[in-house]
């Protein structure tokens, strides 16, 4: 097929922020999680662990699916997940907020302050949150609060203590020291960071020493306890059926418990430390226990779902381990005429332009640079709030990005080497947040993804002038915001998908909506217009790959062949998502697809393999002979050279004999990432 | 696991039951048909019983004013009854005899304690006063002089064993609280005597023993609610005064705070004790209980509560357990399986119960359940695929036909269908393309063809086994009795194929094969058909073709250069003999053993077995190992030309082994130390050049290092090819 001259790049410093908080929703397999930099991600279990919304926020707290979150900033917040921002907020008057709880019908919300008290918050049906009561106040933050499953009692772990509290009446009910069994001379501070209350009556804990213990809260007694760690155990979550608990250590270290008999048959059932798992490298901070997996997110940024093989029963999506470090979400956005690429990190932008080469070489040789790769401009978003999407026009001339609150647009000038930036005055006043921004080739128009479907066009004007020309919205309307966009090369079509998963199609030229692709009931991770058949290319979070025809407003004769025969079994069980498709400009057959872990050329004049051919074949292929080889071809051209050891965020077609790769090795992650804890090895 | 199944009565006690009349059982002892059992109680009747139909056969009584003074045996050679009463008035009897009065009568001089019957030998006489007699011996002269063994000790308890097809009678007696262990071995005339190691506060209750490998294991329950192992050795060569037996704590009988005080005891295989006895948690009231208990992991594995109480009594024929309770003798089934952890914990899911049945037990099949479960498996099997098929491929299985009547209806004629038919009928299935579950299918079919084979001699589908093993993925834990039968037909040619298939052959079997394949002679190898393409790449077939004649030269060092003081002249003639040019065996040998060098084998359980290889065929294998060896290394890549042939790990493994095994033998032995030299030297030339490649192999790794440290880079261009 042909030669890449392909454009490494390790250089984007992303540092993924460590996970703080999770919330999983049982009915509707989601599963909220906060970042230590407050952001709050939502993955969605039932379209192959999707990272379906993203939001920048505070801490956590989840139920009936409406997500609350609640921070140091002592107020709770709920989010909008369709519009995905924070709502409404309420002060808790009780200082930072450490915990945050909802009962089991979804009624009340619990929160634990710094000063002690325990806060009552009805939940509002329509929206936001109601103050009901202050429950019996103690010295001491709370720091983590549990209901009891019948919702008459809240079991509040503090340091040293754990205490019951009677919702009704507002009264302690018991207080148990945590710390009594240790001996006076070695007593230090043990902070209970974790509680869980049982319908059977059983309080969890577990705390700064590494034990979980089991309490009877109405005599207050000890049933058992279990040292799992030499450091802290910090983290603990329940099964519904409560026969089974995970625990999460500062060692990184996660182990499950089981309710088992004592004997076969018999009625005495106790709890038994059964597995230990170690996929973190630092503190679990959060643990999740769903009816057939524990899942983990800890400091190194990691969430593992970790299946448990006894509860799955047949071979599927959900029977592996899963681990996801990166966002499923373009951070890189490319200008291809320019050789500019833009990085966005929560705070700021880098903009960087590759480096060149004027030599050329065979397969698998590293080519003298010309050129050295050049890091142009960063530019600092202002405010606490995150960057929540971004964007370089292909000329490279403009920069757009985008905050909870604010739209910023920055015209930048290339003079020789030198280059400057000025904010464009006048930006219009539209609805934010933008979701996702996208310029359209002739960098003449950006194009901006808002809440209820709606995506703005904006024309760019030289020398630096914007001007809002038209909003499209769905025909019927809908309640999701866009989340992704593609426009055609020759700047006809539109293609915007909203939270609902449908993707509708305008034509810019009427400013009217063209067509609506045929539903599918997974998640779009991405999509992309051809630039000379204006087919629409769409992948789905179950590794599924549509081609939609624009102008005739059907699916392809090609993606009804792969429909009929199906794709590659191997290619169905990728872990990733495909985040970005390109074209050969060159080639209309050929499209560039890539997730975290390899880079595909699908070529659509090729036959699809079947099962049992080899799905990643480029290296046998190599060694074959022409003829030989002619036979063994097939579409999928897959390399996965560049993601040893570091995963691939970004790949696109400059040209069609030029790639360029974002890479973020793992190792220079953790290299950044704080000292773990300290374990001591035998012979260092 | 071991579990108490179903429990039924088999007679009642009281006087309205008629066995026993109130006074409680004496002993239960088998009776000559398994199902039988012979009930005798503590006056004058004995009755025999059919458990399965919980109705007596035959009951018989001593006249008023006698009584019967020790448990009614039955005599399973002859089928006659056997009943002392009064203590020393011997009786025996049949089935067809109805009074007592009448059958034969004997008078002995001493006072009979107990008759132990054993399968296959005489019945055993044990008198009161420690003597034992064979029945045979004491019916020549009834009035004989018993000797008196113990002098004023009590027996408690006896048990006879046959080991080795000798009787071994083991009692324990007391007196004054010191208990004492005897073996006798009538046939062998000794005796001996040990003291069993005293505990304090507390003494044994009850005794159960088992014998195993020349060792008795005495178990002890003691009053301390403990029971403890005792081993005796059989083998006893020094004549010594009163040893001591130590004994070792084996169970423990507490579960979780209350304690079982036992009564009685029986073992039940090697990891399993049934104790009866009374259960007692602190401040309730004690309960009568039979459990079994696993010794392994110390755990209680079944038990059942018995609230009418117990005599204490407890016997086990035949996995049932037989006990009073109440007034009635109750019978309670039970099974004990293999221990293992999962079971013990209660982990391991219960294989009736489990409604999908993944996994088919072939062996616990009858061939029409194999029918049934073959057809379910299949709907099963696709009702999975399409639960799968979310929008993938439509796959074609829904085309394939099960066609599993055929294999049913086939396995129930291999029972008795003529060879030709058999064949015939084989050659149809195999010609049949795709057979759902054929792997399954075909371990079935050969263990079917395997157990005619061992019925019936002259039945051997040779060619069919051939062709099964070469087409289906067959194992040894599939077809177990294959390779055995091919081991006692010498087959040399499927034992070749199975070598070289099978990936869980058991070391006992390889070392079988490869003593047969040694002890065969090349002659009679010439003649079969063996598969010589592990061989035909570097052995000369034509045996008179020995003018090519190559100086061996291992890589580089040649053998010639190695000579020092060590080499005396006088070995120069053996070791022209010893010339490693030509292969000591014959190809059709040398491909046998090929494949006994291929197969996968563990060390530790190889050994023991090459320990009894012959002498001379040890020294011919390592003679052959050396020459594949110096073979090996003509070649700069060390390895053998040809399809399975033995790789240099292979035979360097097989090499160290033998010498392991064999050392002393080869050392004394004169015709192998000229091989041993040739060897000695063509090894230490070996060694030398690694050394020289060792250092060569470290400057070579720092430029590796130097290569490494490029790829770390932040930015690069490279030229990727994609075909």
């Amino acid at each position: 097929m042909g030669e890449f001259e392909v454009h490494r790049v390790r250089f984007f410093g992303l540092v993924p922020a460590g996970v703080r908080c999770m919330a999983y929703q049982h009915n509707g397999r989601r599963l909220a999680l906060a970042r230590t930099d407050g952001a709050v991600e939502v993955y969605n279990f039932a379209a192959n662990y999707y990272m379906e919304k993203v939001s920048g926020g505070r801490e956590r707290g989840g139920q009936g699916w409406r997500l609350f979150g609640a921070g140091l900033s002592g107020d709770i917040t709920e989010y909008d997940l369709e519009r995905l921002r924070p709502a409404r907020a309420v002060d808790g008057f009780g200082g930072p907020i450490w915990s945050m709880a909802a009962n089991n019908d979804g009624t009340r919300l619990a929160i634990g302050c710094e000063d002690g008290s325990v806060k009552l918050f009805q939940v509002v049906p329509g929206g936001g949150v109601q103050f009901e009561k202050n429950l019996d106040r103690q010295k001491g933050r709370v720091l983590c609060l549990s209901w009891h499953p019948s919702g008459t009692h809240l079991a509040a772990g503090s340091i040293d203590f754990i205490r019951v509290l009677d919702v009704h009446s507002g009264r302690t009910a018991q207080r148990i020291m945590v710390n009594c069994h240790v001996p006076k001379s070695k007593k230090r501070e043990c902070v209970v960071w974790s509680i869980a209350f049982l319908s059977s009556g059983t309080v969890i804990s577990s705390d700064s020493f590494g034990r979980v213990q089991f309490w009877d809260w109405e005599r207050g007694t000890l049933q058992d306890s279990h040292t799992v760690s030499s450091s802290a155990a910090l983290s603990l979550a329940v099964s519904e059926k409560e026969d089974s608990i995970v625990v999460g250590t500062s060692a990184g270290a996660t182990y499950q418990f089981q309710l088992l008999p004592v004997k076969a048959g018999g009625q005495e059932k106790r709890w038994v430390r059964t597995k230990p798992f170690q996929h973190h490298t630092h503190d679990v901070r959060a643990v999740v226990h769903t009816p057939t997996a524990l899942i983990s997110g800890g400091l190194d940024a990691q969430l593992v779902i970790r299946p448990l093989m006894e509860k799955v029963q047949k071979k599927g999506y959900d029977a592996a381990l899963r681990k996801f470090t990166l966002p499923h979400r373009r951070l890189v956005s490319c200008a291809r005429k320019a050789r500019l690429l833009l990085f966005q990190f929560s705070q700021h932008l880098e903009l960087w332009r590759l480096g060149s080469t004027n030599k050329t070489g065979k397969d698998g040789e590293t080519l003298p640079l010309s050129r050295m790769p050049e890091h142009l401009l960063q530019l600092k978003s202002k405010g606490p709030e995150h960057i929540y999407c971004s964007c370089v026009s292909p000329c490279g001339s403009w920069i757009a990005y985008s905050t909870a609150s604010r739209f910023h647009l920055y015209r930048v000038q290339h003079e020789g080497d030198s280059i400057s930036v000025k904010k464009v005055p006048g930006v219009p006043k539209l609805l934010l947040p933008a979701y996702q921004l996208l310029c359209a080739s002739d960098s003449g128009r950006l194009f901006i993804a808002s809440d209820r479907g709606s995506v703005h066009v904006v024309q760019l004007l030289e020398p630096g002038g914007c001007k809002h020309l038209h909003t499209l919205r769905p025909p019927a309307g809908t309640r999701e915001a866009v989340y992704l966009l593609a426009s055609s090369a020759d700047g006809n079509w539109l293609a915007a998908v909203s939270g609902d998963w449908e993707v509708h199609v305008y034509s810019l030229k009427h400013f009217k909506h063209h067509c609506t692709v045929p539903t599918y009931s997974c998640a779009v991770t991405a999509l992309a217009i051809h630039p000379t058949t204006n087919n629409l290319f769409i992948s789905y979070s179950d590794q599924q790959l549509f081609e939609f025809s624009i102008p005739e407003k059907q699916y392809t004769a090609w993606s009804r062949a792969v429909q009929n025969s199906g794709l590659h079994k191997l290619w169905l069980e990728r872990d990733s998502p495909i985040t970005h498709i390109a074209f050969n400009p060159k080639n209309t057959s050929q499209v560039l697809l890539h997730d975290v872990y390899m880079l595909c050329v699908l070529d659509k004049s090729l036959p699809l393999p079947d099962d049992s051919a080899v799905l990643v074949n480029q290296s046998t292929l190599k060694q074959l002979s022409e003829p030989a080889r002619r036979r063994q071809l097939h579409a999928f051209k897959i390399c996965k050279k560049f993601q040893v050891g570091s995963p691939l965020l970004f790949a696109d077609l400059l040209d069609e004999r030029c790639l360029v790769t974002v890479e973020r090795p793992a190792l220079d992650i953790s290299a950044q990432l704080p000292p773990p804890v300290q374990q001591k090895k035998f012979g260092t | 696991m071991a579990a108490l199944c179903e429990a039924f009565t088999l007679c009642g006690l009281g006087p309205a039951g008629g066995v026993g009349l109130g006074s409680g059982l004496l002993a239960l002892e088998p009776g000559a048909d398994p199902d039988h059992v012979l009930l005798t109680d503590r006056g004058r009747t004995t009755t025999l019983f059919k458990v399965s139909d919980q109705k007596p056969l035959g009951c018989w009584s001593v006249k008023h004013g006698q009584i019967i003074t020790c448990p009614v045996v039955c005599n399973f050679e002859t089928h006659e009854y056997i009943a002392v009463h009064d203590n020393k008035v011997l009786r025996i009897w049949k089935d067809e005899d109805v009074n007592l009065d009448k059958v034969f009568k004997a008078t002995l001089s001493a006072e009979v304690y107990r008759i132990h019957s054993l399968p296959h030998a005489e019945p055993l006489v044990l008198f009161k006063g420690g003597g034992v007699r064979t029945l045979d011996v004491l019916l020549e002269a009834p009035q004989q002089e018993i000797e008196n063994v113990i002098s004023d000790e009590v027996i408690k308890w006896s048990e006879a064993f046959l080991e080795s097809r000798q009787p071994v009678l083991i009692f324990v007696t007391e007196k004054d609280g010191d208990f004492f262990v005897y073996v006798q071995k009538p046939k062998m005339r000794s005796l001996h005597k040990y003291k069993l190691e005293q505990q304090e506060l507390c003494n044994p209750l009850s005794f159960t023993a088992y014998i195993k490998k020349q060792i008795i294991t005495l178990l002890c329950l003691y009053s301390s609610d403990s029971v403890y192992k005792v081993l005796i050795p059989l083998q006893q060569s020094s004549e010594e005064e009163e040893q001591t037996l130590s004994k070792s704590l084996l169970l423990n009988l507490s579960i979780s705070g209350s304690v079982l005080k036992g009564t009685s005891f029986v073992v039940l295989d090697k990891d399993h004790v049934a104790v009866l006895g009374s259960l007692a948690a602190s401040g309730e009231e004690s309960k009568e209980c039979l459990t079994i208990w696993n010794t392994k992991f110390q755990t209680l594995q079944a038990s059942k509560e018995l609230p009418l109480g117990t005599s204490g009594q407890l016997w086990c024929y035949g996995e049932k357990f037989f006990f009073t309770h109440g007034k009635v003798l109750t019978v309670v089934i039970y099974k004990c399986e293999t221990s293992s952890l999962a079971a013990a914990v209660g982990k391991l899911k219960d294989s009736q119960t489990s409604d999908l049945s993944s996994f088919v037990n072939w062996n616990t099949l009858g061939d029409e359940e194999l029918l049934v479960s073959l057809q379910s498996q299949q709907s099963v099997a696709l009702k999975s695929e399409s639960k799968m098929t979310l929008r993938s491929k439509k796959s074609t299985v829904a085309n394939i036909q099960p066609d599993t009547s055929t294999v049913g209806q086939f396995l129930l004629s291999i029972k008795d269908a003529s060879t030709a038919a058999v064949e015939d009928q084989l050659r149809q299935l195999l010609s049949k393309a795709q057979m759902p579950d054929f792997q399954a299918a075909i371990g079935c079919i050969i263990s079917a063809l395997i157990n005619r084979c061992k019925t019936d001699p002259k039945f051997y589908p040779r060619n069919f086994l051939v062709q099964m093993i070469q087409k289906g993925e067959l194992s040894y834990s599939l077809c177990p009795d294959l390779m055995a039968v091919a081991l006692e037909k010498k087959d040399v040619h499927l034992l070749q194929i199975c070598l070289q298939r099978f990936p869980d052959i058991p070391e006992e079997i390889t070392y079988a094969c490869l003593k047969v394949f040694l002890s065969i002679s090349d002659d009679y190898l010439e003649r079969t058909d063996v598969n010589l393409e592990s061989v035909i790449s570097y052995i000369d077939i034509e045996p008179n073709n020995k003018e090519v004649k190559t100086e061996v030269v291992e890589n580089g060092f040649s053998t010639e250069l190695e000579e020092d003081g060590c080499d005396v002249t006088g070995m120069k003639e053996t070791h022209m003999m010893d010339s490693v040019e030509f292969c000591p065996v014959g190809p059709q040998k040398a491909a046998l053993l090929n494949a006994v060098l291929h197969s996968a084998y563990s060390e530790t359980f190889l050994l023991p077995h090459l320990k009894d290889l012959p002498a001379q065929q040890a020294v011919l294998f390592l003679r052959y190992l050396h020459y594949l060896y110096v073979k090996c290394s003509e070649k700069i890549n060390t390895t053998l030309p040809g399809i399975l042939s033995p790789t240099i790990s292979q035979i360097m493994d097989w090499m160290c082994l033998l010498l392991d095994a064999h050392f002393t033998v080869m050392v004394m032995l004169p015709e192998a130390k000229g091989l041993l030299s040739s060897m000695h030297r063509f090894v230490r030339a070996q060694v030398r050049l690694y050394s020289e490649l060792n250092k060569i192999e470290g400057s070579l790794q720092e430029l590796q290092r130097i290569k490494c440290q490029k790829h770390s880079q932040a930015y690069s261009i490279e030229v990727l090819e994609l075909i």
